[in-house]
């Protein structure tokens, strides 16, 4: 038997909802409250109901417009290396500092993507950070912690 | 209401709100024009900026980055044929063959011109609707409000959902359930955290927004392997030619725009429909309006073709700020983010925002006016300029994109745990997205999710816990009557098409 994308992801969205049902009958409501009309799970609890009825009327009735979507044109690789690349930026950020993290990324991605001007590359990288940042610090007001620009004695 | 206006313009037209309706209108055209930016991610990606300022200012930025995004979506429909935002589809039927006859100039300065006629009427229809509206929601009660939101986001889901509305549905309903992360908000007590400090005060709407629009869009435009720059590169954007219009194509213009505006405002007031479907009945209706010989110039560059969808889906912009000021209940994804926006500046919008809060009602309404005089006299004659962000290759833009929405995130909660969660919604919404499960009513529901739970308690404990109080009151049963009505034929009908 042949499921489509669409199906499965609802199947996958009725197994969320009923998880997300079982955690909502879960919540630890106070004890005076535990018989009112309406406490803290009652919401999700209606909630987690109505995930189960949609995904499951999706899962049975037939689809009117069944999404066709040709996996072998898209481009896993540059995807998936630029979510590679945002995770690492997220390891980075409060270690080596906004500046230095954020510089490093932009780079990367346009190497990824498979820009190969390097001027380009260096202007949208480390001075448009810096100015971006200077923005940031000039006319926000939002302080930004960056370990390396302290270590090198730029911010303070 | 002429105190209301004065106040309105008085903040509007201070120095700072000026430059932030240039600012806002400027930026938004740039990244309306590009092809799959709609305005849902430019006003995402200025929400972190905005709340810097005080809420008037941050509002007026907002709507003039709205503005600028629905102009610059009918940018790229002209000249490239590739629409960056829905609303402006229909534009492109008659404003793209009028570019290739080498009258870009002439196409572009008929949407100009038609968006801000479009825009003045309606927001005059704005500035009557909006105080009378916001006197006659003060008597709705909470059920009516709980009823209203739900016919919303049924009516949202409905239109957004390309004939899968359970696909819609299932997204409300993800929306609602990622609303109701943290703590609850009368007894304290933590939902669906996982004892994890970071989740205690929910999921922040800047994030989702950022997730699900922005970094999500680029993520698709990579995984489908698009160019939406490619088209860009094979015209040349500083020949244009003239903007100037003759008298014939003025006279045509007077006759469409006054119905057109009619038709839109209307449109954009009722919740779900918005600037697309607006500008699609205005094209349908004005080919019916005219005659035979003028009919026959449909789709090979037509004055009336250009003209009517745009009137329509400025005005229908305008329409969707009538619910969202008056009653609280946002009408689009796009309206949904503002109110999303202005409840992160402690704004409740609703039918007190015009007694309580009038210089941030009036300044907003005055300010989408002063943002179609900003779009008319300054991005008219700089577009063969602003169009060449056209032709930016993917491999800057991408990034770039991706660059502001984990800055915009990254400034809320300095934390790097947000940064996570950002990236695990944008991929599981490009998946979505690659199915056609639409995001829009995903974020409506987000943003009401909230407010909906705060209705059916009130309403809920005022009936004792009698579900009663869908039928007490003859406001509430039209409301449920419709939702029915709604949820009933959109199922039958995904059920009975394959049939057929």
């Amino acid at each position: 038997m042949k499921i489509s994308p669409s199906k499965l992801i609802s199947l996958l969205f009725f197994v969320f909802s009923g998880y997300y049902l079982y955690t909502a009958y879960q919540i630890q409501v106070f004890a005076f409250d535990e018989n009112a009309p309406f406490n803290a799970k009652t919401f999700p609890i209606y909630l987690g109901f109505a995930g189960l009825v949609f995904s499951a009327l999706y899962i049975i009735l037939p689809e009117a417009n069944p999404t066709n979507v040709d996996l072998k044109v898209l481009d896993y690789k540059k995807t998936i290396g630029l979510v590679i690349l945002m995770i690492l930026y997220g390891l980075t950020i409060l270690r080596a500092g906004y500046f230095l993290s954020t510089s490093i990324f932009l780079v990367a991605s346009y190497i990824i993507l498979g820009e190969r001007k390097w001027i380009w590359i260096f202007i949208l990288s480390f001075p448009f950070v810096a100015i971006f940042m200077y923005l940031l610090h000039g006319l926000l007001n939002i302080y930004l912690r960056d370990p390396f620009l302290k270590y090198i004695g730029i911010m303070g | 209401m002429i105190e209301g206006i004065l106040i309105g313009l008085q903040t509007a037209l201070s120095f700072k709100n000026l430059m932030m309706v240039m600012i806002g209108c400027f930026s938004g055209t740039i990244i309306g024009m590009l092809p799959g930016l709609g305005p849902m991610t430019a006003i995402a990606l200025m929400i972190p900026i905005t709340y810097g300022f005080d809420p008037s200012t941050g509002l007026i930025l907002m709507a003039g980055v709205y503005y600028g995004a629905v102009f610059g979506g009918s940018t790229s429909s002209i000249l490239i044929n590739a629409p960056g935002v829905p609303g402006t589809v229909a534009t492109s039927f008659d404003g793209y063959p009028m570019a290739q006859q080498g009258k870009a100039g002439k196409a572009l300065a008929i949407a100009a011109y038609s968006s801000f006629a479009g825009g003045t009427i309606s927001a005059i229809f704005l500035l009557i609707a909006a105080p009378s509206l916001s006197l006659v929601s003060l008597s709705f009660r909470s059920p009516d409000y709980f009823g209203l939101m739900i016919l919303g986001l049924t009516a949202v889901a409905a239109f957004s959902s390309k004939g899968n509305f359970l696909k819609a549905m299932m997204m409300v309903v993800l929306g609602l359930m990622l609303a109701s992360v943290g703590q609850d908000t009368l007894s304290d007590i933590p939902r669906f955290t996982f004892d994890n400090m970071n989740l205690s005060d929910g999921i922040s709407f800047v994030l989702v927004v950022m997730a699900t629009f922005a970094m999500s869009e680029a993520l698709t435009i990579i995984f489908k392997a698009n160019d939406p720059t490619k088209a860009a590169k094979q015209i040349s954007l500083s020949q244009l030619g003239s903007i100037k219009l003759d008298k014939d194509e003025t006279k045509k213009m007077v006759t469409t725009i006054p119905r057109s505006s009619v038709l839109g405002f209307i449109i954009g007031v009722l919740p779900g429909a918005g600037a697309t479907i607006a500008s699609f009945l205005a094209y349908g209706m004005e080919r019916n309006f005219v005659n035979d010989e003028e009919k026959q110039k449909f789709g090979k560059g037509s004055v009336n073709g250009i003209a009517a969808p745009e009137t329509a889906n400025n005005a229908a912009c305008s329409g969707s700020f009538v619910p969202l000021l008056t009653l609280g209940i946002p009408g689009s994804g796009t309206t949904a983010v503002m109110l999303g926006a202005l409840l992160g500046f402690g704004i409740q919008p609703g039918p007190r925002l015009y007694q309580t809060n009038p210089e941030i009602f009036w300044s907003v309404i005055m300010s989408m006016y002063i943002g179609m005089v900003v779009l008319l006299i300054l991005n008219l004659p700089l577009i063969p300029y602003i169009a060449r962000v056209l032709a930016t290759p993917r491999t800057f833009l991408i990034p770039l994109i991706l660059f502001f929405s984990l800055t915009g995130v990254y400034l809320m909660s300095f934390n790097n745990f947000d940064i996570y969660m950002m990236i695990g919604i944008a991929v599981v919404a490009t998946v979505l997205r690659l199915y056609d499960f639409p995001m829009p009513p995903l974020i409506l529901a987000f943003v009401l999710g909230g407010l909906m739970e705060e209705n059916l308690r009130r309403s809920l404990l005022i009936s004792d816990g009698s579900w009663s109080f869908m039928w007490d009151r003859p406001l509430t049963i039209v409301i449920m009557l419709t939702i029915i009505f709604i949820v009933g034929w959109q199922i039958y009908k995904s059920f009975f098409k394959k049939k057929l």
